[in-house]
């Protein structure tokens, strides 16, 4: 299996001390990974560091080998990588159809894009109803599968996930996280999961990274972290 | 400083700038009373901007009106058959409450209002001042009212001209108004601005009224503004619309910032620059073997393009303006003395990529309030 | 009675181009956050050019388009080479900039064409038809709500329907969830700016006839009307704009035949304080204005 998302050495920082020193690991290939640890990790700092919002002061990112140094966010989306960043990212003064449509902004065939929308809105039911619903009126549920909606539309290589679960009903991240899982085992998207939710997170996942205060502390495939209860106690605090 | 330091100082500078009066001739002298009109008026507009964090662009109104109620109150006691003396200081009074008031309701709308909405407030304003004018019949419209001219007193006449004479009156009611914003910005209330421009919401937190500080720095400005209009219909013996121009207030905004916001140093140099340079300038071009027709059209206008572009400049490059440029040049000598210390270079984000121009560190330092904290944190984190 | 008429559409017609001044204001509020202070100097720079087109050709067509393109230049000049440089964290840097290029487009302005005021003729007659014995609008009046509402129309469709549209629109009001969707952000900022300056030109270029003639200084009251506007409007609604600019025009039009147009100013001025002190995010702003 080959590695589609590949990270190495990264060191980030916010002008003092370095958030991130030295993070290195791989995301197979059609595989869900969580990326899991505790408030102030780095989890968000990763993310943002591999879709390009933050520039790391060492270390690369490689998307199916090919390094992503010179390559900006914008164009990031244009190789096959996507985010869905923290607090959902909906953009609320437009509506769902038009959220969706930024989605697919890039690809050229209209035909695409239109089977794209339907696709979506067969696999998120409650947005089809609220197509012209603007995003501000949206429930947190709805506005969490219009977000991954809309990183979909642009049919991914690698979905970057910031804390999907963050303030919804267990029930609607159970839905959720199984959407994600169904389309994982379907389509072979490649999953980077980032969570505080820690056992909903490895219940999806193939393979589990564990972030400590900057580092990675673990990297073991998702069933072993999950009954791993010293890892458990030190770092995720459960 | 202690406010008695602060005194001290303030009487110091006045004897010494008194003193610089007997260097200069008249001519000379008459700028330096100019300046030290302006100085009022940029004084407290760098403190409202630079310590409130309020953006006026209508300090020019603020000056006519004590403009106005200067000339009209020196106007109704000569024909009480009041002078002198008594005359001028209840004249400069009226001025400054005159302004005051005017300023209290735009400090009370700019209490509600956020920087871009009080600053075209401000701007309507000034532009509405040859209107106001011309429709309120004791303000004469575009004529405006002339003033009883203030001679030298009596004892003095044989020592000094009136040039110099007005250079000191000015310079006595500049350094009243700049003591009194020290006072105002190193005392509590320069505090609790400090705190409301900083974040609004934890300074009413921290049981700090940020209305009624904003409307307080707003009178406070509006009060040396008007001293400022006070001593230039003092000076110039009267008061018209066309002194109190959209141009004027723009100015004086250009000499706070490239003064540096909130520092009354900056104000002094910026309000000296206001005078000299379209001086300068138009000596230069006068000199130039240029046709009239060029010279004509550059007089006035090149100083102006001048100032435009020091604005732009410094907003652009140097936030800190020439006072800001001054203390980091003193600070960079006083580095350089000391061994430099080893210590880790601090890694910071580089500008994310793209042609984005939104990545904060691809950005100069910003302007205002903020300007005088330097060496933030290019972004704060987010959790994760 | 016939005056009333009259003045109401005058008022309505010089309402569209406030409208529409304004509504260049929205654009550059909503795209970036700042109130674009120097409008009018950047507006009048574009008439200049199509003046001085409409001087060479001979043709008032040419000197249209010449001046929204120049309009347009102006601000894609403006956008990379000085707005850039605000600070996204003072809101007040941004003003301050506008302030600065006023003072600097003015004065170049001053330097190159001199301080009088230029005659500039209006494109169709400007004496007012008379409906049923009333008289009522000009030709030129007509052609000024024509030209102003078709622009704001073509606005419309190309921010509603269009994918640049949909993307401007993200631009301005989540510029980093645009970006990771793959919006340009910057370039998006930059047509917002394109769009607005070449929009205000065209005003601008529409409105001088109207007034005491062409300086470097003509657009400046048509500024003050437009933020005036923008603000009873709510800077961040076109639509608002466009009722606020009637409202406003037929205001400023009464106030002017009735009372005198020394007066106007004062009127502006009154109408700003009452409305930001009753309504600070705008009278006809539908969703609760952003802080600024």
């Amino acid at each position: 299996m080959s590695a589609a998302l590949s990270v190495r050495d990264l060191v980030v920082g916010y002008g003092g001390a370095p958030v991130l020193h030295g993070v290195s690991f791989d995301v197979d290939d059609g595989t869900v990974v969580a990326l899991v640890g505790g408030n102030g990790a780095g989890k968000t700092t990763l993310l943002r560091t591999v879709s390009g919002l933050l520039a790391p002061s060492a270390g690369t990112v490689h998307l199916d080998g090919r390094d992503l140094a010179r390559v900006g966010v914008e164009d990031r989306v244009r190789r096959g990588l996507a985010q869905v960043p923290e607090g959902r990212g909906v953009i609320t003064e437009l509506t769902v159809e038009e959220n969706l449509r930024l989605g697919g902004l890039w690809r050229r065939d209209p035909a695409g894009l239109r089977a794209a929308l339907a696709e979506m809105y067969a696999l998120f039911e409650p947005l089809e109803r609220r197509r012209t619903t603007l995003g501000h009126q949206l429930s947190g549920g709805e506005r969490q599968m219009l977000a991954i909606a809309r990183a979909l539309v642009a049919r991914p290589r690698v979905l970057l996930l910031d804390e999907p679960s963050l303030g919804l009903a267990p029930l609607v991240v159970a839905q959720i996280m199984r959407v994600l899982r169904e389309l994982c085992d379907r389509t072979g998207l490649t999953v980077l999961l980032a969570e505080q939710n820690v056992a909903g997170a490895l219940s999806v996942a193939d393979h589990g990274l564990v972030l400590g205060l900057g580092e990675v502390v673990a990297s073991r495939p998702a069933a072993e972290l999950a009954g791993d209860e010293a890892l458990r106690h030190a770092y995720l605090g459960f | 400083m202690s406010a008695r330091r602060t005194l001290l100082l303030a009487v110091g500078g006045l004897v010494l700038a008194i003193g610089l009066t007997f260097l200069l001739d008249p001519y000379r002298n008459y700028q330096l009373a100019i300046a030290a009109a302006y100085l009022c008026a940029t004084a407290g507009l760098t403190v409202l901007v630079g310590l409130s964090g309020q953006l006026s662009l209508g300090h020019a109104a603020l000056m006519a009106a004590g403009g106005y109620g200067y000339a009209l109150t020196s106007q109704a006691l000569t024909t009480a058959g009041v002078g002198g003396l008594p005359r001028f200081l209840a004249a400069t009074v009226a001025a400054a409450v005159a302004a005051g008031v005017l300023g209290l309701l735009l400090g009370l709308a700019g209490a509600r209002l956020h920087g871009p909405y009080l600053a075209g407030l401000t701007l309507t304003l000034v532009v509405a001042v040859p209107a106001a004018a011309a429709s309120v019949g004791a303000l004469q419209g575009d004529r405006g009212i002339r003033t009883q001219f203030e001679g030298v007193p009596g004892p003095l006449r044989t020592l000094i001209a009136l040039e110099q004479w007005q250079a000191w009156v000015a310079l006595a009611v500049a350094a009243v108004a700049v003591t009194g914003l020290v006072l105002v910005r190193d005392g509590r209330t320069g505090l609790r601005m400090r705190a409301v421009r900083d974040d609004e919401v934890a300074a009413a937190l921290a049981g700090i009224a940020p209305a009624r500080v904003k409307v307080l720095a707003f009178v406070v400005s509006s009060v040396t503004a008007g001293l400022g209009g006070a001593v230039l219909t003092f000076v110039t013996q009267s008061v018209s619309p066309g002194a109190y121009t959209v141009s004027l207030s723009l100015l004086l905004l250009v000499a706070v910032v490239v003064g540096g916001l909130g520092s009354l140093l900056g104000a002094a140099l910026g309000a000296v620059l206001l005078v000299l340079l379209p001086w300068l300038v138009g000596t230069l071009t006068d000199a130039l073997p240029l046709p009239s027709q060029v010279t004509q059209r550059l007089d006035g206008t090149l100083a102006l393009l001048i100032f435009g572009l020091l604005l732009i400049l410094l907003v652009a490059g140097a936030p800190g303006g020439l006072a800001g440029a001054l203390t980091t040049a003193r600070a960079r000598r006083r580095a350089r003395r000391r061994p430099p210390a080893p210590g880790p270079t601090a890694a910071r984000p580089v500008p994310t990529g793209g042609d984005d121009p939104t990545g904060p560190a691809a950005r100069p330092g910003p302007v205002g309030p903020t300007a005088t904290r330097p060496g933030e944190p290019v972004r704060t984190p987010t959790e994760g | 009675m016939d005056r009333f008429v009259f003045l109401l559409g005058t008022g309505l017609a010089r309402g569209t181009l406030f409208a529409l001044f304004a509504l260049s204001l929205v654009l550059i509020w909503r795209a970036t956050r700042i109130v674009n202070f120097a409008a009018g100097a950047m507006a009048i720079v574009g008439v200049y050019v199509g003046v001085a087109v409409t001087g060479v050709t001979g043709s008032y067509w040419w000197g249209l388009v010449a001046t929204v393109l120049a309009g347009g230049l102006v601000g894609l000049v403006v956008e990379r080479g000085v707005l850039r440089f605000a600070s996204p964290r003072s809101p007040l840097s941004g003003v301050i900039l506008a302030i600065g290029l006023v003072i600097v487009l003015q004065s170049l302005l001053g330097i190159a064409f001199g301080q009088q005021h230029e005659p500039v003729p209006a494109p169709f007659s400007d004496r007012p038809l008379r409906v049923g014995g009333v008289p009522l609008l000009s030709p030129y009046d007509v052609f000024v709500v024509v030209v102003a509402l078709g622009l704001m129309a073509v606005l419309r469709l190309l921010f509603v329907r269009t994918t640049l549209g949909l993307q401007l629109r993200a631009a301005a009001f989540a510029p980093e969830v645009a970006r990771l969707l793959g919006v340009r952000v910057a370039r998006m900022r930059t047509v917002g700016w394109v769009l607005a300056a070449a929009a205000a030109s065209l005003a601008a270029l529409l409105a001088v006839p109207k007034e005491l003639g062409l300086n470097p200084h003509a657009a400046d009251m048509l500024f003050v009307y437009a933020f005036t506007v923008a603000v009873v409007g709510g800077l961040d609604s076109p639509g608002g704009a466009l009722l606020a600019g009637l409202t406003v025009g037929v205001v400023m039009s009464l106030v002017t035949g009735y009372l005198g147009a020394t007066l106007a100013p004062v009127a502006v001025l009154a109408l700003l304080v009452v409305v930001l002190l009753m309504r600070p995010s705008g009278l006809f702003a539908q969703a609760e204005a952003r802080r600024a």
